[in-house]
């Protein structure tokens, strides 16, 4: 009996199927948790910038405020309108929820940690996928038989539609340096490169920061799920479980164009400076062990100031976990039989620092900028960063055709290109300012405008 | 890769039933739909001999394919969207405005 | 094996969706039947090796296309359609012929598997091995020899996009 069973282990072991089945289950069954703690993140920072606190109240500094939010949003009334296509009101979030999952598929947080190693079309797979969310939404609306769902669940879909062509051109841009649409492909190059593609084509990373933002529906662009405008939109009808899938669908996208910013424009799961070797390397590969010692060191320094014991405890918890990473993280720098830990470990740290970075980013511009009014947010998409990323891919295939068959410097090309497209940039800008110029002067003139 | 068999055989019964789509349905959309069915159809059957043959011509010209069915789905509702502006209907029967 | 497991599952997909998606009175639902299908022909597609197509499958047919009709039947109100007669007066006579010619091109297909040395179905198949990556074998055709079919189908979208637009505004 335990002989079968031992076959059946090495047998399960052996197969090229086992770890990835794994990652997968980890990632499915982690990412809820993980979206709930980037929400709370989201609303410290939030605090942080409006000069208050944020959750405090769950759980020692707010830290069980993700469990609490879980339970009531479970326990919740499950409401179903009336006249409502209860199938497609069933199915909507699960195909939001599904897609978003499933695009963290190919994504390689580290060397090591990667579920579809080597799909031939990596990067282009996750933005299908992406393409499979906006059913989701326009289902979602629809099945709520509701005008407010419909109108916004349409708005939301013609804006995912519009900044998907700027996003894809812009992504192109990447790939075009990169040569290949494999992620591991795609960090090599830049590994080989010795330098981030956002150094190289950096009109093409604003251009994605910009449709990103659109893309997972996220301030300053989420007029169709805002809650003071049509009533959260196509979210409107959902309540209780089914809207937190919607929820955790907006949370995994975000962090799917995270990882694929990452990817092509900030090196992957490269540490800055990556072809820099010997001590000025080691120094560098001593930074995510020392950065996790000190904020261990800040936690402790905290934990007697605390006025619960029970925030005295957490405060001492975190710092023990954090220096338990920061041994993992340090011990493969200074201990030559744990080198080969090195890619896996500190390649998961430099990507998820950097896609922490990217969120980061998506949560300041949300707490900073006021919301675009929907034609304003179309013009954007068709009228400028449409023409602009067209324009991009042009000049770098330009400019990468000059250095690979007459031999220019590819900094100086792409540094050309650079300079045309902000040029054509700034001629579009310019045009919509004279535009806007004009119909306030029409406004104004106008007797009986208000 | 299986017997190629077995992928025409499946073609077939997708291009059948798109066939008999077009020709039953009254709704002009589902008729637009199973016309999307037909072409994809089509598409295994060439993605089938190309993998049998070793050549990406017919993955191309299935690239091909998929661009002309955007681009026929596009204008197909355009003109769908005209007429019901105009008269109210999506059934087949009841686009009869050239008949004498 | 797994080809095989693979195989059937999609292929039943396919079908059994196809079939439920002509007939369907509800519009949205028929949508929903065919993105499955369409789905699941993606599937057979990354199971034959094709990964490029399997991709541009997904997000032009099923992100694009099917997004498109979706749009569509939501602005198209078709509440009074779904309360019709679905089908047309001629469905007995197209069923007989579409089986008609199901049954002739399944017997030229049962026929010349049997067929020794005949017909283009008993060549040898090209190890997955051996292919080439297969972005860059399709991305090599398309430029190289189709270059011409590339620049026609450009072509046609953009007056498809001209058309489409046309159509669909309130006032010329």
């Amino acid at each position: 009996m335990m002989n079968h069973l031992y076959e059946l282990l090495k047998i399960v072991l052996a197969s090229p199927y086992t770890l990835p089945v794994i990652y997968g289950i980890v990632i499915v069954a982690v990412l809820p948790l993980v979206a709930g703690y980037v929400v709370l993140v989201e609303r410290k920072v939030m605090a942080d910038m409006q000069a208050r606190l944020g959750p405090m109240r769950v759980g020692p500094h707010g830290l069980l405020q993700p469990i609490a939010d879980a339970i009531k949003l479970l326990l919740k009334e499950d409401i179903i309108p009336e006249k409502a296509d209860v199938w497609i009101f069933w199915l909507a979030p699960l195909i939001s929820v599904t897609a978003g999952m499933l695009a963290l598929a190919p994504v390689g947080i580290g060397p090591a940690f990667q579920i579809a190693k080597d799909i031939d079309v990596g990067i282009l797979f996750i933005a299908g996928i992406s393409s499979l969310g906006i059913f989701g939404i326009v289902l979602g609306g629809w099945a709520s038989n509701s005008h407010y769902s419909l109108m916004g669940a349409l708005r939301s879909a013609a804006q995912l539609v519009s900044y998907e062509t700027a996003a894809g051109m812009a992504l192109v841009s990447g790939l075009l340096l990169g040569g290949s649409l494999q992620i591991r492909a795609l960090v090599e190059e830049q590994a080989k490169q010795g330098v981030w593609f956002v150094a190289l084509a950096p009109i093409a990373f604003f251009i994605y920061l910009v449709a990103s933002i659109a893309e997972t529906n996220r301030a300053p662009f989420d007029l169709p799920e805002a809650e003071s405008e049509l009533v959260a939109g196509y979210m409107t009808e959902y309540s209780g479980f089914r809207w937190s899938l919607y929820f955790l669908a907006e949370y995994a996208n975000m962090m799917v164009v995270g990882s694929v910013a990452t990817t092509i424009f900030l090196g992957g799961w490269l540490r800055p400076f990556s072809s820099v070797g010997g001590a000025a390397g080691r120094a560098i590969d001593t930074v995510p062990g020392a950065l996790l010692l000190g904020v261990a060191a800040y936690c402790l320094y905290r934990a007697p100031k605390q006025p619960v014991t029970v925030q005295k405890l957490v405060m001492v918890a975190v710092a023990g976990l954090c220096a338990v990473v920061a041994a993992a993280l340090l011990a493969p720098v200074f201990v030559a039989q744990a080198l080969w830990m090195m890619p896996a470990i500190h390649g998961a740290f430099w990507f998820l620092l950097k896609v922490g970075g990217y969120i980061y980013l998506f949560m300041w511009l949300r707490f900073t900028l006021p919301r675009y009014r929907f034609d304003q947010l179309m013009r954007l998409g068709w009228y400028f960063l449409i023409p602009v990323s067209i324009v991009n891919v042009m000049g770098i295939g330009i400019a990468l055709v000059l250095h690979w068959e007459r031999g220019m410097n590819l900094a100086l090309a792409l540094g050309l290109t650079t300079l045309m497209t902000l040029a054509v940039a700034a001629v579009l800008v310019r045009a919509e300012l004279k535009r806007e110029e004009q119909l306030r002067q029409a406004a104004s003139g106008d007797a009986y405008a208000g | 890769m299986l017997p190629v068999s077995h992928y025409l055989i499946l073609s077939l019964a997708l291009f059948i039933i798109g066939v008999v789509g077009v020709l039953t349905r009254r709704n002009v959309i589902v008729i637009l739909m199973s016309i999307e069915l037909i072409l994809n159809a089509v598409n295994i059957n060439l993605v089938v001999f190309s993998r049998l043959y070793g050549d990406a011509a017919g993955q191309a010209f299935a690239v091909f394919i998929i661009t002309d069915a955007a681009a026929e789905a596009a204008v197909g509702l355009g003109i769908i969207i005209a007429f019901f502006r105009n008269r109210e209907t999506v059934l087949a029967d009841e686009m009869d405005l050239l008949k004498w | 094996m797994l080809d095989k497991v693979i195989f059937y599952f999609f292929a039943a997909i396919a079908v059994g969706s196809a079939l439920l998606m002509i007939t369907r009175k509800s519009a949205v639902h028929s949508a929903i039947f065919l993105t499955t299908t369409l789905l699941a022909t993606a599937g057979i597609f990354l199971q034959l090796r094709a990964e490029f197509l399997f991709i541009v499958q997904i997000i032009l047919y099923v992100g694009g296309i099917m997004v498109l009709f979706i749009f569509v039947i939501m602005l198209v109100n078709l509440d009074v359609a779904a309360q019709q007669i679905q089908y047309s007066r001629q469905k007995w006579v197209a069923l007989v012929l579409s089986l008609a010619l199901a049954g002739q091109v399944g017997a030229m297909i049962w026929r010349a598997g049997k067929l020794p040395g005949q017909g283009m179905l008993v060549r040898g198949v090209a190890a997955a091995e051996s292919l080439p990556p297969n972005a860059e074998a399709v991305a090599q055709s398309l430029f190289g020899p189709y270059m011409l079919s590339f620049e026609i189908a450009s072509l046609l979208l953009l007056v498809a996009m001209i058309g489409a637009v046309v159509m669909a505004k309130k006032k010329v």
